[in-house]
C-alpha cells in the first residue's frame, strides 16, 4: 500500500503556518483562524484514514510492523552521517497522529470563539499551525535527528505562544524560563543522541530498537561508573524528556507556562507537548529495556512516581485554577512514565507500556476538556482564582456537565475514560514493585480529592453574586467542550471493549490481551470514592473544615502551599552562584573586552571624523594653504627624492 | 640700476603684504607696479612697460582704492593675522623660495646672445595674424572675457531690488 | 638683455615676490588685501614670462603676447573680485574674510 500520502500530515498544517504567516495580518479575523482550522483538519482527516489502513486494513493479523511511509534524504556528510528525514508508521506514532490532530483540530475551533477580539488574533494562529506541524513532524520522526529538531521547533513554539501576551511581564519571564529549563534538559538530550549514535553508528529508530540482544551487549561493553556507556546514553536521553514532560525537577516552568493563553494551556501543556518525553521513552522502549537489563527504567519509574506524588501534593492547595490543573498534568505524567517504568518487552509484561499509552490518550482528551472548561470558566469570570468563583452552575450548564465528565474521568471512576487507564498502569506498577502501587494508589486519591475541591469551589461551594452575570460560552467554545465530553465519557470504554487497546499497541507490535485485575481496581476506585466524598464534605458548601485541616497541617501547609519553594531555589542557584561566581569572569570579558572592542573601533572612528572634520573650515585661504604646500611637498619630492 | 629696482620691488612688495593700513598697502602695491614697469623698460620692452603702467599701475590700482572707499573708512586700521597662521604661511613661503631658487640656480640656461629689439609693430601684426604663429585667437576670447567680466561685475553688484 | 645681470637674477626676484604674495594670501583677514596679494602673484608670473623671453628666445615674442594676456585676465578678474567685494560687504556688512565661512563643516 501507498503510504506516501502520510507525508502531508504533518505538511498541511505548515502550509497553513505559511500561508497564515504572510497573509495572517492582512486577513481581518476570523478568517486565520478558519484557515488554521482547515489545515489541521486536513491533518485530521488524513490521520483517520492513515490510522484505519493501518490498524485495520493492513495488518489483519493483528501483528504491527512499523512501515517507513516517506523518507527523504536531507543533508549527506559521510555514509554514516546523514540526516534523513520522513514518516514512521508504527502503533504508537499513528495513535498519537490521531491524538494531536484531533486536539489541536477541537482547541483551534475554541480558540476562534476565544481570542475573539484579541489583536493579536492572526499571529496566535500562526503560533499554533506552526506547532501543529512539529508536533506532528515529532511523533512521526523516523530517527533522532528528527525527533530532535522538531522537539526544538516545538519549543520554540512554545515559547511564541506562552509569552503571547508580551506586553504582560510575568508572560514574558514565563515563556524564557520555559524555553530555557527545556532548552537546558535538551542539552543532555543531545549529548545523549551523540553518544548513542557514534556507538551504533545510526539514528534511525527501526534499526535501534531492532538490534537484538546481543548486539546490545556487546555495544554495551565500554561502561563508566557502573552503567554502560549506551545506559548513561539512554539517562541523559531520558533527561531531556523530563525535561520536556516537566518532571522533578525539571518540573518549574509547567506552573508559570499558565500565563499563556487558555487554548495553549489545553493543546500544549496538557495533551501534546508535555507527553513528548513520554513518547521518547516509548518510542526507544525496546532500547530501554535491552541496555543494562533495564536498568534506566528503574531511573525513568522513580521520576515517576516521585513526580506524580510530588504534583498531587501541591495540587491539593492552589488557588488558581489553571495552576491545579498544571500540576495535575505534571502527575498524570508522571504516572505515565511510571508506566513505562515498570513495564517489560514481551507479552503480559509489556502491560505497561500499554497502559502507558493509554493513559496518554484519554488523559489528552479530559485534560484538554478541562483546560478549555477552564477557559470558559475563566471568560466568563474574567479571573483565574477559585477565590473569586462558586455556584456557577447556575450560569454555565455546558461548561459544568463537561467538566464534571472531565473531572470523573480523571479521578477514575468506571467507565469514564480514565478509569481503564489508570487502573492499568497500577496493575502493572503491583506487578514489579509494591512500593510504586501503593504510592500510585495514594496519588489517585489525591487526584480524585483535589479536582473534585476545584469542581465544588467553581461551580458549588456558595451562591456569589457576579458583578457581570456570567454567560456561557458561543457556539465555537462549546461544540469543542461537548466532542471532548463524549470522547472521554467513551473513550475508555470503546478502546477497552470494543476496539481493545492491548491488541493495537504494544511494545513489539504483537497483541496481548489486557484484562482488569477487579481487585486491584477496587482497592483504587475505593480511594477515589474516599477522596471524592470528603471534597464534598469540605468543598459543596462554604464551611470551616478546609480552615481547621490547614491549620492542623501548619507549616507543611504553607510549603505546599508556595510550591516546596523550588522556584526561589533555582533563582538563587542561578543569580547568585551561576551569575555571581562561575560567570562572573566570563561576564567581564565579554563585557569589557568583546563590547568594548566594539565600542572602541566605533567611538574612534567618531571621534577621528570629528577631527577630521576642522579641516574644512570653509575658509578659502585654508584651502589655498593646503594646495600650496602639497604643490611644494610634491616639487621637493619629484625633484630631489624621486630622482636621486 | 637693475638691482635697485629689484630692491624698491621686493621692499615694496613686502610692505604691501604686511601693513596694517588698507590705503597704505594699496600705495605699495602701486610702487612695485611702477617698478615693475621700469624693469620692463630697463630690457627694452617699451610696449610692455606702458600696457603695464596704463592697466595695472593705473586701472587696477584705481579700482581697489574704489573699493576701499565704498567699504570701509580709508583710516581703518584692519587687525593683523594671528602668530601660529604667519608662522606657518612664513614657513611655507620660506620653503618654497628655497626650493625654487635653488632649482633655478642649479639649471643650465642658455642664454642668447641675440638681442634685437621688438617694435610695436610686430606685436601688433603678430596679435592679428591668423597664419602661422599667429594670436588672433587668444586675442577675440580674451575680447570676449573682458565682456564677459563687464557685464558679470555689473550684474553682481547692483543693487537688488526685492519686492 | 641687461648688461651684468644674469637671468637667474632675475628669475629670483620675481620668485620672491611670487612667495611674498603667495604668503599674503593666506595670511590676511581683510578681503582688500587678499587681492592686492593676488595682484603681486600675477604680476610677478608676467615678469617671468617677459624676462625669459629676452634672455632665451629673443627673436620671438610670445612672452610678450602671453604677459598681456596676463594682464588682460587680471584686469577681468580685479573687476569681478570688486564686484563681490561689494556684495559680501552688502551682506555681512564688514569684508573680514572669517565672515565667508558658510561652507564650514
Amino acid at each position: 500500500m501507498d503510504w506516501s500520502y502520510t507525508i502531508w500530515i504533518p505538511l498541511l498544517p505548515f502550509v497553513g503556518f505559511l500561508l497564515l504567516g504572510f497573509y495572517g495580518r492582512k486577513l481581518p479575523a476570523p478568517v486565520p483562524g478558519w484557515i488554521g482550522t482547515i489545515g489541521v483538519f486536513g491533518a485530521l482527516v488524513l490521520s483517520y484514514i492513515t490510522a484505519y489502513n493501518y490498524f485495520f486494513v493492513e495488518n489483519t493479523d493483528m501483528l504491527f510492523e512499523p512501515i517507513k511511509g516517506f523518507e527523504m534524504l536531507w543533508m549527506n556528510f559521510t555514509d554514516v552521517l546523514q540526516f534523513k528525514m520522513g514518516v514512521l508508521l508504527d502503533p504508537i506514532s499513528v495513535m498519537m497522529m490521531v491524538v494531536v490532530s484531533t486536539v489541536s483540530f477541537l482547541v483551534h475551533l475554541y480558540s476562534i470563539g476565544y481570542m475573539k477580539g484579541d489583536p493579536g488574533f492572526g499571529r496566535f494562529f500562526v503560533s499554533l499551525s506552526l506547532f501543529t506541524f512539529a508536533m506532528l513532524g515529532l511523533v512521526v520522526a523516523t530517527n533522532l535527528f528528527q525527533i530532535y529538531f522538531f522537539w526544538e521547533l516545538v519549543g520554540v513554539s512554545s515559547y511564541l505562544l506562552i509569552g503571547f501576551y508580551y506586553e504582560k511581564p510575568s508572560a514574558i519571564l514565563a515563556s524564557k524560563k520555559a524555553f530555557i529549563v527545556t532548552r537546558f534538559a535538551d542539552f543532555f538530550f543531545l549529548i545523549g543522541i551523540l553518544i548513542i549514535s557514534y556507538y551504533t553508528q545510526t539514528f534511525d529508530f527501526l534499526t535501534l530498537n531492532g538490534m537484538d540482544e546481543t548486539s546490545f551487549t556487546s555495544l554495551s561493553a565500554s561502561s563508566f561508573m557502573g552503567m554502560s556507556v549506551l545506559a548513561w546514553a539512554l539517562t541523559l536521553a531520558f533527561i531531556g524528556g523530563a525535561g520536556k514532560s516537566a518532571m522533578f525537577p525539571l518540573h518549574i516552568w509547567l506552573p508559570d507556562a499558565m500565563e499563556g493563553p487558555t487554548p495553549v494551556s489545553a493543546l500544549i501543556h496538557a495533551a501534546t507537548m508535555v507527553v513528548a518525553g513520554v513518547f521518547l521513552v516509548a518510542r526507544l522502549f525496546p532500547m530501554y529495556s535491552h541496555v543494562d537489563g533495564g536498568a534506566v527504567l528503574h531511573i525513568v519509574a522513580f521520576v515517576g512516581a516521585f513526580s506524580s506524588l510530588f504534583a498531587a501534593i501541591i495540587a491539593l492547595t492552589q488557588l488558581d485554577i489553571k495552576r491545579v490543573l498544571a500540576f495535575s498534568t505534571m502527575s498524570q505524567i508522571g504516572y505515565m512514565m511510571l508506566g513505562l517504568g515498570v513495564s517489560g518487552l514481551e507479552g503480559h509484561e509489556g502491560l505497561g507500556y500499554t497502559a502507558s499509552m493509554f493513559h496518554l490518550f484519554t488523559h489528552a482528551f479530559f485534560k484538554s476538556l478541562l483546560f478549555l472548561g477552564a477557559g470558559a470558566i475563566i471568560h466568563a469570570v474574567h479571573s483565574n482564582y477559585m477565590t473569586k468563583m462558586g455556584g456557577l452552575r447556575k450560569y454555565l450548564p455546558i461548561t459544568h456537565i463537561t467538566f464534571l465528565i472531565a473531572a470523573l474521568a480523571i479521578s477514575g471512576i468506571w467507565p469514564f475514560a480514565g478509569f481503564f487507564s489508570k487502573d492499568a498502569i497500577l496493575d502493572a506498577a503491583y506487578m514489579h514493585n509494591k512500593i510504586y502501587f501503593w504510592v500510585g494508589w495514594f496519588v489517585a486519591g489525591l487526584t480524585a480529592f483535589y479536582m473534585f475541591r476545584l469542581y465544588y469551589r467553581i461551580f458549588w461551594y456558595e451562591d456569589r453574586v457576579y458583578k457581570h452575570t456570567p454567560h456561557e460560552a458561543p457556539a465555537t467554545m462549546t461544540y469543542p467542550l461537548m466532542i471532548l465530553g463524549a470522547l472521554s465519557l467513551l473513550a475508555g470504554f470503546v478502546f477497552f471493549y470494543v476496539w481493545p487497546f492491548a491488541e493495537y499497541i504494544g511494545p513489539t507490535g504483537k497483541p496481548f490481551h489486557m484484562h482488569i485485575n477487579w481487585i486491584l481496581a477496587g482497592i483504587s476506585l475505593g480511594v477515589a470514592l474516599i477522596g471524592i466524598v470528603l471534597a464534598t464534605i469540605m468543598y459543596k458548601k462554604k464551611n470551616d473544615i478546609p480552615d481547621k485541616v490547614s491549620k492542623a497541617f501548619g507549616l507543611f501547609y504553607k510549603w505546599t502551599y508556595d510550591k516546596f519553594y523550588f522556584d526561589e531555589i533555582y533563582m538563587f542557584v542561578t543569580k547568585k552562584i551561576m551569575f555571581g561566581i562561575i560567570s562572573a569572569g566570563w561576564t567581564w570579558f565579554d563585557t569589557n573586552i568583546v563590547d568594548g572592542t566594539m565600542n572602541l573601533i566605533g567611538n574612534t572612528t567618531v571621534k577621528s571624523s570629528n577631527a577630521i572634520k576642522k579641516l574644512q573650515s570653509g575658509r578659502m585661504q585654508d584651502y589655498a594653504y593646503a594646495i600650496v604646500s602639497g604643490a611644494v611637498a610634491l616639487v621637493i619630492i619629484f625633484v630631489y627624492i624621486w630622482t636621486h | 640700476m637693475f638691482y635697485i629696482l629689484a630692491i624698491i620691488i621686493l621692499v615694496f612688495s613686502f610692505l604691501a603684504v604686511t601693513s596694517s593700513k588698507v590705503m597704505r598697502a594699496t600705495m605699495y602695491l602701486l610702487f612695485t607696479l611702477i617698478a615693475t614697469g621700469g624693469l620692463y623698460f630697463l630690457i627694452d620692452y617699451n610696449f610692455m612697460a606702458s600696457v603695464q603702467l596704463i592697466v595695472y599701475a593705473g586701472g587696477i590700482v584705481a579700482l581697489i582704492i574704489f573699493a576701499v572707499m565704498l567699504t570701509e573708512k580709508i583710516e581703518a586700521k584692519i587687525a593683523l593675522p594671528d602668530k601660529t597662521k604667519m608662522i606657518f604661511a612664513g614657513l611655507l613661503s620660506i620653503v618654497g623660495s628655497i626650493v625654487t631658487i635653488y632649482i633655478l640656480l642649479s639649471h643650465p640656461f642658455k642664454e642668447s646672445s641675440n638681442d634685437i629689439g621688438q617694435t610695436v609693430s610686430v606685436i601688433g601684426e603678430n596679435l592679428l595674424n591668423y597664419g602661422e604663429g599667429g594670436f588672433v585667437l587668444p586675442f577675440e576670447l580674451v575680447s570676449i572675457l573682458l565682456l564677459a567680466s563687464l557685464i558679470a561685475a555689473i550684474v553682481i553688484a547692483k543693487r537688488k531690488f526685492d519686492n | 638683455m641687461i648688461q651684468g645681470v644674469g637671468i637667474t637674477h632675475v628669475l629670483i626676484v620675481s620668485t620672491l615676490m611670487f612667495f611674498i604674495g603667495i604668503y599674503g594670501f593666506l595670511t590676511r583677514k581683510n578681503l582688500i588685501t587678499i587681492l592686492i596679494a593676488i595682484e603681486l602673484i600675477l604680476n610677478s608670473v608676467a615678469i617671468n614670462f617677459i624676462v625669459i623671453n629676452k634672455y632665451l628666445f629673443p627673436e620671438k615674442i610670445n612672452g610678450q603676447i602671453f604677459s598681456l594676456f596676463i594682464i588682460a585676465v587680471a584686469a577681468a578678474e580685479v573687476a569681478i573680485a570688486i564686484a563681490v567685494v561689494i556684495d559680501f560687504y552688502r551682506i555681512n556688512k564688514s569684508i573680514d574674510v572669517e565672515h565667508g565661512e558658510t561652507m564650514k563643516y
